[in-house]
């Protein structure tokens, strides 16, 4: 009887592999292909060569690259410390600013980059303004201009940061709190335990965080296709994605897409080897509750510098889009004669691209995040309770988007299936697999992260009284994992609700988005009505997480119904 | 229809346009709107216009189709022409069908649009008697639906009268280092009619190679050098839309044109119906529509741009073109030079 199940189960779980490979290999494969060929089809350098012989190709790869060590830096030095602050420290405010770095996290920073436009264009923007005021200066001064590589590495740096603080927050919340007292019971003064004990226990997190800022920053597209084209540069995104532009060059594109792949590859590799061994070292300890340091008279400037960090990332740019939004003259100015909800009467019963936008955006976001949290539960159920053979491939397959740039993918994907016999390109369907794709990490690892914490004892006595895999998943796992599914639900949500890097490569007008059609209303230059579309969208994102989070706890209403069953 | 200068401009285009398509060239016979049509039309229920106007009137079109033909809905796809063009490719090489009627300010597209054999030749009834048998395709595959220049135009808060600058050479003074801005060929239709006609008559890369030492301010679509003017994060723009410097400066912005003295680029943005068009009958209706002179009227007035329909009345305010030195357009040769000047201008300005 159990046999059967299992056998059942087998085929299901073997097909989740299959679709698995096949989602990841035939984007890939094609990527290959497409950069290796001429157009005649035959095998050629010529595409590779040309990257490195053309200026007009080197550059942009060149400055991606600087702009993605710049943030990572900038990121590093930023939320490392206010990480350690909220984690760690008596700073008053922390739940909110802790908040405030989450909504910062969710931003899209295509849509902050559009914001920071507004703040900080060297003549209109309002602190340009505002600056010009203060000091009585002539028109031609200014305190910024964000169109530049400075404004670009600082707008990506407002919207990645967060993945250091969060990384960091959660790597010093979890540090053992005998090992610091241990440090200081032999002696050591608070600087030297934080010197010699927490700052290297926080090291890898820190390393890992910045580490996915530097990718965030290189494979990003949406920002500097609207602060640095302005300004006349090219990042190696926006370049791949002009190639795509009349007339397109496909073969030169995937190869541009090419080294994008491989130094995400590579950084990925040195992340693990640095990780791997450093990240047994608090493996084993039960985790107290992480020691509180009071900060005395640095209580205040530090509070200053996280209240700085939330007010740029969040609190500005969230107001000039609410100003933009219901600014009727193009120049904002703060008067009631000024107000209007002309923008919103535009987009909402004027424009005729928004209604099937909208809608092609919540039914790729709630299939997205449906299909993507039910795979990569069965992933990492495979994964951790190694129920299939050749399971650790699959853990491999599912992790290895990562280490795909989304703009990278959508080359790849656009090959794959503009071809036969997978013709599905102007259908939502390639979108819904290009978004699957891109997100399976961030499931995978939610749910590897909590398998391990459900001990395999209660599977084990489900399988004895007689219910099958699939049974004991749906019944016993999954319910326990209740607070992992939402959460996983949600990321996936909100990350198929902004994306823009492959949704621009493979959209066409019926199964155009919001990210695109903010991105499209933004080149013919439309600020009232992207500041609408774009608070639409922010709408749609935090309705979704605070409804999630207020759902009743579905494992206890099917254990209920399991029971009434009975 | 006050002067003939615009006729005349129309001429030039047409000739060049005609000359693409030498020997025989055959009109369609004009087609009445009947109530038939209109009928097949509401059945099919919708049609889908991709086009560079400005995105608001191109949703008031829209808007009045819909209002006279309730029961047709209009999807209006408005993307640069140079997107238009790319998109249309796009799709038609994965056999998308789904745009039915088609406006791109760069002549040249249909060109190259007609020589695939993707357009239906197609001529209303009053569009025959309306406009000037110049103003279309010999063969009715397309028409000039609209005309604009790309002139100069600076906020008028911030730059004086005297200061504004009158030629292309003024443009070039340091004093304008950082104050300037312009759109893009790689997007706008009318940037690379406007680019590839400032090249033939300044004769060469030499003007935009100083002009790129200038930290202009490199926008995409021929709209919005106004909108940043009105903003005054600029100055003065270089080029952009003759008719949206018209609807802003209706909506109070502090903004005049200039037209250089060496002579104004002057763009005509064709219109035609697809052959593969997925709702043809609605596709024709609106076709008719759009040049008809209600809307080509209203175009005019509220939109800024210039008609070739003898029965529309120009805006007072309108620079009579005849008072204006035109450059030529000529869309057979720009075609022909389309890829070099996107790359060469990408380039010298990035964008």
């Amino acid at each position: 009887m159990d046999l059967r199940r299992l056998e059942l189960a087998v085929p299901i779980l073997g097909v989740a592999a299959v679709l698995l490979a096949g989602l990841i290999g035939l984007p890939l494969g094609w990527l290959f292909r497409v950069s290796l060929t001429d157009v005649g089809g035959h095998l050629t350098w010529a595409n590779f060569a040309a990257l490195f012989e053309d200026p007009e190709l080197l550059q942009p790869l060149l400055l991606s690259l600087g702009v993605a060590f710049a943030v990572a830096l900038a990121c590093a030095v930023v939320a490392g410390p206010l990480a350690w602050l909220v984690a760690r420290s008596d700073l008053p405010w922390k739940r909110a600013i802790r908040l405030l770095v989450l909504t910062s996290f969710v931003t899209p920073p295509f849509l902050g980059a559009i914001a920071w436009e507004i703040l900080a264009a060297p003549n209109s923007g309002l602190l340009n303004q505002a600056y010009r005021l203060i000091f009585g200066l002539p028109r031609s001064a200014h305190a910024f201009n964000i169109y530049s590589v400075g404004g670009l590495v600082f707008v990506i740096a407002t919207y990645t940061f967060p993945y250091v603080f969060i990384l960091v927050a959660n790597g010093l919340e979890r540090i053992p709190r005998e090992l610091e007292e241990a440090s200081s019971i032999l002696g050591a003064t608070r600087p030297r335990t934080a010197l010699r004990v927490t700052v290297p226990l926080a090291l890898p997190a820190l390393l890992a965080g910045t580490l996915v800022a530097f990718l965030e920053a290189m494979n990003n597209f949406g920002a500097p296709a609207i602060i640095a084209i302005p300004a006349g540069l090219q990042t190696i995104t926006t370049k791949i994605w002009t190639l795509f532009q009349f007339p397109p060059q496909p073969g030169l594109a995937a190869a541009a897409a090419v080294p994008l792949l491989a130094v995400t590859v590579l950084l990925l590799q040195v992340q693990q080897r640095l990780l791997g061994r450093r990240g047994y070292a608090v493996v084993g300890g039960k985790a107290g509750q992480p020691d509180v340091v009071p900060l005395g008279r640095w209580r205040i400037p530090a509070l200053l510098f996280a209240l700085a960090i939330v007010t740029v990332s969040v609190l500005m740019p969230y107001a000039a889009l609410v100003l933009s939004a219901f600014s009727r003259t193009l120049s904002i100015t703060l008067s009631p004669a000024n107000l209007t909800i002309q923008h919103f009467t535009f987009v909402f019963a004027e424009l005729s691209g928004t209604k099937e936008a909208l809608s092609n955006s919540l039914i790729l976001g709630v299939t997205t995040a449906t299909a993507g949290t039910l795979l990569t539960l069965v992933i990492a159920y495979v994964v951790t309770r190694r129920a299939l053979p050749l399971w650790r491939w699959l853990g491999y397959l599912a992790t290895a988007p990562i280490a795909i740039p989304s703009i990278v993918l959508g080359v790849g994907l656009f090959f794959a299936y503009t071809h036969p016999p997978f013709a599905l390109y102007g259908t939502l369907a390639i979108l819904f697999l290009a978004f699957l794709t891109i997100e399976l990490p961030i499931g995978y690892q939610q749910f590897q992260a909590a398998f391990r914490a459900v001990h395999v004892d209660l599977e084990e006595a489900g399988r004895i009284l007689g219910a099958g895999r699939l049974r004991t998943l749906s019944d016993i796992t999954a319910p326990l994992l209740w607070t992992a599914v939402v959460s996983t639900w949600c990321l996936v949500f909100v990350a198929s609700i902004r994306e823009l890097s492959a949704a621009i490569l493979l959209f066409t007008v019926d199964t155009k988005v919001l990210s695109v059609l903010i991105y499209d209303l933004n080149e013919s230059g439309d600020p009232g009505a992207i500041a609408v579309v774009g608070l639409l969208m922010l709408l749609i994102t935090f309705a979704v997480i605070g409804i999630a989070y207020r759902l009743p706890r579905a494992g206890q209403r099917s254990r209920t119904a399991v029971a009434e069953e009975g | 229809m006050k002067s003939g200068a615009i006729g005349l401009a129309a001429l030039a285009v047409a000739m060049a346009l005609g000359a693409a398509e030498p020997g025989r060239a055959a009109m369609p016979a004009p087609t009445t709107i009947t109530p038939e049509l209109v009928k097949a039309a509401t059945a099919e229920g919708k049609v889908v216009f991709y086009t560079s106007v400005e995105l608001k009137l191109g949703e008031d079109l829209a808007k009045l189709f819909q209002e006279k033909y309730p029961g047709i809905s209009v999807q209006v796809e408005r993307t640069g022409s140079e997107r238009v063009f790319q998109r249309i490719g796009q799709e038609y090489a994965a056999s998308i069908h789904t745009v039915d009627v088609v406006n791109s300010s760069d002549a040249s597209h249909f060109l190259y649009w007609k020589e695939h054999g993707m357009l239906a030749p197609f001529l209303a009834a009053d569009m025959a008697t309306e406009y000037p048998p110049n103003a279309f395709d010999p063969d009715g595959s397309f028409g000039s639906w609209r005309v604009t220049l790309s002139p100069f135009a600076y906020n008028t808060k911030l730059v004086k009268e005297e200061e504004a600058p009158k030629s292309f050479k003024d443009l070039l003074d340091p004093k304008w280092k950082g104050r300037l801005v312009k759109a893009s060929p790689n997007y706008s239709g009318t940037i690379m009619t406007s680019t590839y006609e400032t090249l033939q008559a300044l004769g060469g890369w030499d003007f935009f190679e100083k002009l790129a030492q200038q930290d202009v301010l490199q926008v995409q679509s021929a709209t919005e050098p106004p909108r940043k003017v009105a903003t005054g994060e600029r100055d003065v723009m270089i080029d952009g839309s003759e008719y949206f410097v018209y609807a802003l400066m209706d909506q109070g912005n502090p903004l005049k044109i200039v037209y250089p003295a060496e002579g104004v680029p002057m763009i005509t943005s064709p219109a035609a119906i697809l052959k593969d068009a997925p709702h043809p009958n609605a596709a024709r209706l609106f076709y008719a529509f759009i040049f008809s002179a209600p809307v080509q009227q209203v175009m005019v007035e509220k939109g800024g741009t210039r008609s070739l329909d003898k029965e529309v009345k120009d805006r007072p305010d309108h620079v009579p073109l005849a008072s204006l030195k035109l450059w030529p357009e000529d869309p057979k040769a720009m075609e022909a030079k389309a890829d070099e000047i996107k790359k060469k201008y990408r380039q010298l300005f990035g964008g």
